[in-house]
Order: C-alpha cells, then sequence, then structure tokens
C-alpha cells in the first residue's frame, strides 16, 4: 500500500462519507504506527487515508458515575497520564504504558491496537477483563459489540468496510473492583508479548471474590475470554489454591504456536504464572479500593 | 502525483514544503528540507534516530506522514543549540564521551530534552525507561546516562 491520498475530516460524519466514497482502497488512521510501517512495507497497491486525529472527539474522553468513555486516537502517551482513569482502570493504564517506546506512545493509540486486531497487542486483553465495548459507527448507523467479540482473528476484526469505531465504553469499576494486566517479554522494554494476561476481581466486604473476569493474550489467534479460570476464583477467597486453579485453567485455554519468542510448552506455563500474578495485584487493588 | 503544499511550524519558524502523501516527515525533512539532523535509522519506529517533537510530544519522525505537519509545531535537533553555542545537555554528551560514531546522537539529544523538560530530575531507572525506544549501537548506553543525569543536575542547577 502506497498512500496517494491523506483526507482529513473534521466530524465522524464526514469521516465515515469518506469512507465509502472511492474506488481506492481507503483506511482510517489514528496514530498511523501499524498502518504507516504496513504502507511501507506493501507499496505496489495505492492506499487512500482518513486521518481522525482532526475530530475532538476521537481524540477525547470523559470519565463520569456510567464510567469511561474513551475517544479511540487518544495517543498512549496522554491516556497514561490520565490519574483519574489510572486510578479507576490501572491495568488497561499499565496495558497502554508497555506499547512500544516513548516516542511509540507519542502517537499510538488504545482504538489503533484494537483495530489493527493483532494476537500480542497488549491493551486487548486489558480492555477484554474490565468489559470493554466498542462503539462502531457506519454509513447503516451505530452498533455496540464487546470487545472479546470484536476480534475475529490475526488482523481481522468484525467491523465492515465503511464502518470504523468510534468510542471505547467502560462501566465505572465499583469499590472493590480493579484490574491489572502483565506480559512477559524476553527484555525489559521494547518487545512484543510472549504472553499477556488482563485480569480484573471484584470483591465484597469480606474478601469474597464475587466477580472476576480473565483474558489472556499472545497464546491464540486472537485473546481470549477463559470463563473457566474466572469460575476458579469466584466464591474464593483468592487464596493461593484457587488462583492456581484459575492459571491451570488459563493455561489449558491457551493454544499457542511456537515462534523464535517463545515455544508452544513455554508460552502454556508462562500465561498461567501471568494469571497468577496478575490477580494477586488486581486483589491487592481491589482491597485498597474498598 | 500532485505534491501537496504544507504549512507548518519548525523549531518556531514559519516553513513551507511540497511533499506526496506517502512521504513520511523524516524523508521531508531529510530529502525536501535539508535538514539532516534528524537520522534515519530503521523507518520503523524502532531506533528513535528519528526522534521529534510534534506540538511538544516526541514522536518518530519515521512514523508520521509529512502532510500531517500541517498546523502543527515541529522541534528538530536544528533547534536544539547552535553551531556557536550548545545546549547543556548537548556540553554533557560530549563531557561524558557518550557518543562514538553519533548516529543515535540527535535523536539521543532531542529525547533527553523531552525527559528533562517533562521530569527535571529522573532518576536512573526512570531515564532508562524513557529513552528506551533510543538505540545506540557504539556506546553500550552508560555513558549516555551518565551524561543524561549529569545534564539534568546541571539544569536544576542553573534553574
Ligand atoms: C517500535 C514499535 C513498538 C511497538 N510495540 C508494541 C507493543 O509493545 N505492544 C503492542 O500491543 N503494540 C506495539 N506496537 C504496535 C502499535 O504501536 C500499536 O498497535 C498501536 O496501538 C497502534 O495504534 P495507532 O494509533 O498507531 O494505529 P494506526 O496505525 O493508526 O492503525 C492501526 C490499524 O487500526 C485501524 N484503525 C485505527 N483507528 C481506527 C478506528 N478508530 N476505527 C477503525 N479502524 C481504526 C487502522 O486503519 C489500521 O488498520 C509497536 C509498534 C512499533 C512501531
Ligand atoms: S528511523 Fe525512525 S525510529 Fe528508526
Ligand atoms: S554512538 Fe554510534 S549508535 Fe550511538
Amino acid at each position: 500500500m502506497a498512500v496517494v491520498d491523506y483526507n482529513a475530516p473534521q466530524s465522524v460524519q464526514e469521516a465515515v462519507a469518506l469512507l465509502s466514497g472511492s474506488d481506492i482502497k481507503t483506511k482510517v488512521m489514528a496514530g498511523g504506527t501499524d498502518l504507516i510501517i504496513q504502507s511501507k512495507s506493501q507499496a505496489v497497491e495505492p492506499l487512500r487515508v482518513v486521518d481522525l486525529k482532526h475530530i475532538a472527539e476521537m481524540m477525547s474522553y470523559s470519565l463520569d458515575d456510567g464510567g469511561l468513555s474513551l475517544g479511540p486516537c487518544m495517543c498512549c502517551a496522554e491516556f497514561t497520564a490520565l490519574h483519574d482513569v489510572e486510578t479507576l482502570y490501572p491495568g488497561l493504564v499499565e496495558a497502554a504504558y508497555l506499547i512500544g517506546s516513548t516516542q511509540v506512545q507519542g502517537r499510538a493509540s488504545i482504538g489503533g491496537n484494537l483495530c489493527n486486531s493483532s494476537p500480542a497487542a497488549d491493551t486487548i486483553p486489558a480492555l477484554i477483563a474490565i468489559g470493554a465495548k466498542c462503539r462502531i459507527v457506519g454509513a447503516g448507523g451505530e452498533r455496540t459489540v464487546a470487545v472479546e467479540d470484536f476480534v475475529t482473528g490475526v488482523g481481522r476484526n468484525c467491523m465492515q468496510s465503511g464502518e470504523l469505531l468510534q468510542r471505547i465504553l467502560v462501566a465505572r469499576p465499583a469499590p472493590g473492583s480493579r484490574d491489572a494486566y502483565l506480559r512477559f517479554i524476553p527484555r525489559t522494554e521494547m518487545d512484543i508479548a510472549v504472553a499477556g494476561a488482563g485480569i480484573s476481581v471484584t470483591l465484597d466486604s469480606q474478601g469474597v471474590c464475587t466477580a472476576a473476569r480473565v483474558a489472556i493474550g499472545a497464546v491464540a489467534q486472537t485473546a481470549l475470554l477463559v470463563a473457566s479460570a474466572a469460575d476458579a476464583l469466584i466464591g474464593t477467597q483468592l487464596d493461593d489454591a484457587s488462583v492456581a486453579k484459575a492459571a491451570a485453567a488459563a493455561s489449558a485455554a491457551a493454544s499457542p504456536i511456537t515462534d523464535r519468542r517463545g515455544t508452544i510448552e513455554f508460552r502454556r506455563h508462562i500465561v498461567g504464572v501471568l494469571v497468577k500474578r496478575a490477580t494477586l495485584i488486581a486483589k491487592e487493588r481491589a482491597q485498597a479500593s474498598l | 502525483m500532485a505534491k501537496l503544499h504544507i504549512t507548518t511550524s519548525i523549531n518556531g519558524e514559519a516553513t513551507e514544503f511540497l511533499c506526496e502523501p506517502h512521504e513520511t516527515l523524516l524523508d521531508v525533512l531529510r530529502n525536501d528540507l535539508q535538514m539532516t539532523g534528524t537520522k534515519e535509522g530503521c523507518g520503523s519506529g524502532d531506533c528513535g534516530a528519528c526522534s521529534v517533537t510534534v506540538d511538544g510530544r516526541l514522536t518518530c519522525a519515521c512514523l508520521v506522514l509529512g502532510v500531517e505537519a500541517a498546523g502543527r509545531e515541529i522541534g528538530t535537533i536544528e533547534g536544539i543549540g547552535g553551531s556557536d553555542k550548545l545546549s547543556v545537555i548537548q556540553e554533557k554528551f560530549l563531557e561524558h564521551a557518550a557518543l562514538q560514531c553519533g548516529i543515535c546522537t540527535p535523536g539521543l539529544v532531542v529525547s533527553t530534552q523531552a525527559l528533562l523538560e517533562q521530569n527535571p530530575n529522573p532518576t536512573e531507572a526512570e531515564a532508562r525507561y524513557f529513552l528506551a525506544g533510543n538505540l545506540c549501537r557504539c556506546t553500550g548506553y552508560d555513558k549516555i546516562i551518565r551524561a543524561v543525569l549529569d545534564a539534568a543536575a546541571t539544569m536544576r542547577g542553573a534553574a
């Protein structure tokens, strides 16, 4: 893809109109950290770019009693500095903070991470863990899809051509409910996840886990919501035995591949370890929020 | 292909250029504006040699389209120090011998300036994490980090 045309609409309506108005392959752009690289590597096909960063609502957020409503194109550097968001969704903020370098975070967005739909995308398990939803808009109107149903395969998602992601919506966590995200990479910075785990847990005043979501990344074609792992946590005090059961359930649910970053066996093992550790972090945060 | 006429500001100076839609800001700076202080290492966001600021935010010029500069404020290494006067960061890089071949240095100086504007008193770990996207194949980073922390201390003393 070689960029042959650049458009910077000021409104979502204008962007949607641009998406259906051409014979040339058209893609929307947020930070461009995936799209610009992809456009360079397959430089034969002409590409029309619709830059969403001039649309105010795509770049803004709100946080109130209803929860978080995030403009999908806000860059991670701006997002990770939102202290009110970090208090309520520390796991999502830590996932965004893991994307690339300071420079990459100056451009890369959570919406772009989600829409690029890589199996190793860091924010996807973190979004699934907190029950985030995607509001999609197109010429035919709006629809809302849970993140776990949004991604359908490697680099594929449920958006039809002519649609775009308008908003990421997350309910406000109650006191006693918090999230965490951990990934494994062979280095300490600047690498792609070998495995990742996003967890959210809700504790009652007795410390009993009343709700949980466990999502794992980079160990299957898409990030997975693992209900059996959550079931192992619900109704317990998140004691070592229950957390070990959840870890085993996550390892069993994984269907990883072997590549130069890790073998099937290693990924299966390490994703369980990450589930265990992230659960304990989420537990501590949940206790502190009561 | 018709070139696009872009009006922007680079290091505080109003600048105009013509570019094709596929050109990156890095292509524009180096090839069209002859501002070759910004280096190209990888062209894929991995090395940080092309570090610039866009509206004050640190980013890789190879991950920005040239057309996106329209109406923005771009900051490059050419805006730091001058041929007759180096900035504190540049002086400290020299003093600590924090460069060998020098290809990574403009990017590191731009990134260090962004770091110290945001956090005038970074710990070593904070500096290393912030600068993790600036690769250096020569120095082994130790001297770079010493130069950065010394520059920070000097700038705090002067402030
Ligand atoms: C050096 C480097 C390191 C990286 N490290 C990591 C890492 O550690 N972890 C990680 O997960 N990723 C990493 N990435 C990948 C990338 O930065 C992320 O996926 C980023 O979040 C993408 O966001 P963006 O805004 O740049 O997306 P873009 O490149 O603008 O878009 C990506 C895709 O999503 C589509 N899209 C974007 N926004 C919308 C929308 N609102 N509606 C519909 N479609 C949309 C685009 O058409 C495109 O297909 C790295 C990239 C680089 C260059
Ligand atoms: S040339 Fe831009 S990061 Fe390497
Ligand atoms: S001095 Fe040669 S790459 Fe850093």
